[in-house]
């Protein structure tokens, strides 16, 4: 047999129908949903009097449009906006409908779709997992064939379980080397978009592999793929080791006894074959990286943190100066202006990038006994319930309170700006989001995009700092 | 959905590459459950420019927008191609685009129409010339018309075609294929089930 990439594997195993005339039918093993790309999904069902085809492999949550804000004495989130909290109805109404389980808001197992279904065991390697939110990538960490789909694709999942999809093509980004000190997962990834441009990987599925890449822990993992999309690939998985196995193992819905053996034993099968080829090869090597920071308004806009902004003037193509005059307009910027030292407002450290808690502990660990400068808010935002709870029995949130950040409830917060946390006019963040495109937290205000650690060190020096100077 | 048959319309040029969806539609209007309105929202933050290009008179009435490289990329919602929609566009023209907002777009009758870059700058200068530059978007023979004599070719698979063109939808087609889902599912185990999940947790 012709040796397979894993993303081949996947799709192999997923083929439903091979139709002449027509995309190949993939079948859909996990159903991610929430309260935004939803509703009109569920209204097309009603409309045509269809049922959730497979309401057993599919979970909602709520965590778009949720307040972060503390719990009031009767330990509710109060939801203040009355649209998000009427379309927070309507996903309760619609799950209850059509028989879906819900996570609701401020509930133990409530959070960022993308926290949640890994932290249940729910995103095994091999499968295929879908959702209606673009950073559905994440999941690939776990060696599953993972995308974003639009609100139709939401309905035709719901009503049939399958999608219609062109076979994609396939890309290798090969990490060699080792990442020194202070220099992340978050920072790999920024590098890899900066090389290909936002553009680089529409049409691909990326399989992410070398030494550095397979260093890194579950959580650095999804941060990896969690950005595929931010390079216009819809999918960037890494193939499943041990690793990824001792993550899983006895989690709440992963096999167990026998069933974990064979579930194991299955796949140790799925990494792609010696000999295996792909559309396109990238290769980055870890000991030349730097920890990375975008000053633009796409995430293909990153210089080490060291670096300088570049110049339109240094452009040939036209359309490419004109979006960096642009960006630089936007963002407050001058060309070749250094980015250290440039004062900032926000510090947010959260989003389904990066708010996981292994993200919680290495920011807990650097901020510890130093203060957030006094011109900073810095907001601390979980990625779900079960995070905050066990960050919470570490003792990490006092250590983020005595520092003077903001400790919140779990949500996806300033990183998409639709639940009141948001960025004024002209404001700076410091972010551990994946989008810094105009307005994304907040019109007006200027997003720059980096790890945990360099938010960290930012937040304590109140501008744009390098964490190696303070290791 | 409505069949897609030849139309000639206003094209507005918006020459800006890797516009993104959050431009298109910013997340604070994602809150709807519905997909009203969403053509007010359309680039609402660029509109508060009254210099913008969409808020010029002969904007109004345009049908195709023409916009710079990788129109589309960032979030998968599908209130991007509503809004355009909604504001009255018909067929986006780009070199190309990003893979969900395609997908979306051809889901609800919008078509992406992908020239090469000589023709986008071409589009791009004539619409910034003359702002009621027209053209004919023929999606049978997958060509659109410039200049009235000028045709340039453009890709579209077989198979959203056949659904633009006839008004197929696309959910009655995969239910349809019931037969092979079945099957599929008989044969093959299944890997999680949520609602045990939920039951114990």
């Amino acid at each position: 047999m012709k040796p397979r990439t894993i993303i081949e594997k996947i799709w192999d195993r997923h083929l439903v129908a091979e139709n002449p005339g027509a995309p190949a039918l993939i079948y859909i093993d996990l159903h991610l949903v929430h309260e935004v790309t939803s509703p009109q999904a569920f209204t097309t069902l009603r409309e045509r009097g269809l049922k959730v085809r497979r309401p057993d492999r599919t979970l909602a949550t709520m965590d778009h449009s949720t307040p972060t804000t503390p719990r009031g004495a009767d330990g509710i989130i109060p939801v203040t906006d009355p649209i998000a909290q009427k379309q927070l109805t309507q996903l309760v109404t619609n799950c209850a409908e059509f028989g879906i389980p819900l996570f609701q808001l401020g509930t133990i197992n409530q959070g960022i779709v993308h926290v949640i279904g890994p932290e249940q065991g729910l995103t095994q390697p091999g499968m295929t997992v879908v959702c209606g939110d673009s950073h559905t990538s994440t999941h690939g960490a776990f060696g599953a064939l993972a995308f974003g789909i639009g609100t139709s694709e939401v309905g035709h999942v719901l009503a049939t379980q399958c999608l219609l999809q062109q076979k994609p093509k396939t890309c290798e980004i090969r990490v060699e080397g080792t990442l020194h000190p202070g220099v992340t997962a978050k920072d790999i990834i920024l590098a890899i978009i900066a090389k290909i441009g936002v553009g680089g990987g529409t049409g691909y599925v990326l399989e992410y592999t070398g030494a550095a890449i397979r260093a890194l822990s579950m959580e650095e993992r999804m941060t990896v793929c969690n950005m595929s999309i931010e390079a216009g690939a819809r999918a960037g998985m890494i193939a499943p080791d041990e690793t990824t196995f001792a993550w899983l193992q006895d989690r709440p819905h992963v096999p167990q006894g026998a069933d974990w053996e064979a579930a194991v034993a299955h796949w140790r099968t799925l990494p792609s074959d010696p000999g295996a080829s792909y559309d396109l090869v990238v290769e980055l090597n870890a000991d030349d990286l730097a920890p990375m920071i975008t000053y633009g308004t796409n995430p293909g806009m990153g210089i080490p943190v060291t670096g300088n902004t570049p110049a339109p003037a240094d452009y040939s193509d036209l359309s490419q100066r004109s979006a960096l005059d642009k960006a630089l307009l936007y963002m407050g910027l001058e060309p070749n202006q250094p980015l250290l030292g440039h004062p900032i407002d926000v510090v947010f450290l959260g989003s389904c990038t990066n708010s996981r808690i292994t993200d919680l502990r290495a920011a807990a660990q650097l901020i510890e006994g130093h203060k957030v400068a006094a011109s900073v808010r810095m907001l601390v935002v979980p990625g779900s319930q079960r995070v905050k709870a066990q960050a919470e029995a570490e003792g990490l949130h006092e250590i983020f309170r005595a520092a003077g950040a903001e400790w919140r409830e779990a949500g996806c917060s300033l990183c998409i700006a639709m639940n009141g946390d948001q960025l004024a006019p002209g404001q700076y963040a410091v972010s551990t989001s994946n989008r810094n495109f105009e307005g994304r937290q907040g019109k007006g205000g200027r997003t720059f995009l980096a790890s945990p650690l360099t938010a960290v060190a930012s937040a304590i020096s109140g501008q744009v700092a390098d964490v190696r100077d303070m290791l | 959905m409505e069949p897609i048959q030849t139309f000639r319309a206003r094209c507005v040029a918006l020459p800006i590459e890797n516009i993104d969806t959050d431009q298109i539609i910013p997340a604070r209007y994602l809150k709807v459950t519905d997909k009203n309105g969403l053509g007010e929202a359309l680039f609402t933050d660029w509109r508060s420019d009254p210099e913008f290009v969409l808020n010029r008179p002969e904007a109004q009435s345009a049908g195709v927008l023409v916009a710079g490289h990788n129109f589309g990329c960032g979030s998968s919602r599908e209130h991007a191609p509503w809004a355009l929609q909604g504001f009255g566009f018909k067929a986006v023209v780009s070199t190309y685009f990003a893979d969900i907002f395609k997908n979306n777009a051809l889901k609800n009758g919008l078509l992406p129409i992908v020239v090469d870059p000589e023709t986008l700058l071409q589009l791009t200068s004539l619409c910034q010339e003359d702002p009621t530059t027209e053209i004919t978007v023929d999606l049978a023979n997958q060509q659109i018309v410039i200049n009235e004599t000028q045709t340039v070719g453009f890709p579209i698979d077989a198979f959203s075609k056949h659904c633009l063109l006839y008004g197929v939808d696309q959910l009655g087609y995969l239910q349809a294929q019931e037969t092979a889902i079945n099957a599929y599912e008989t044969t093959n185990p299944q890997r999680v089930n949520t609602s045990q999940l939920v039951a114990g947790s």
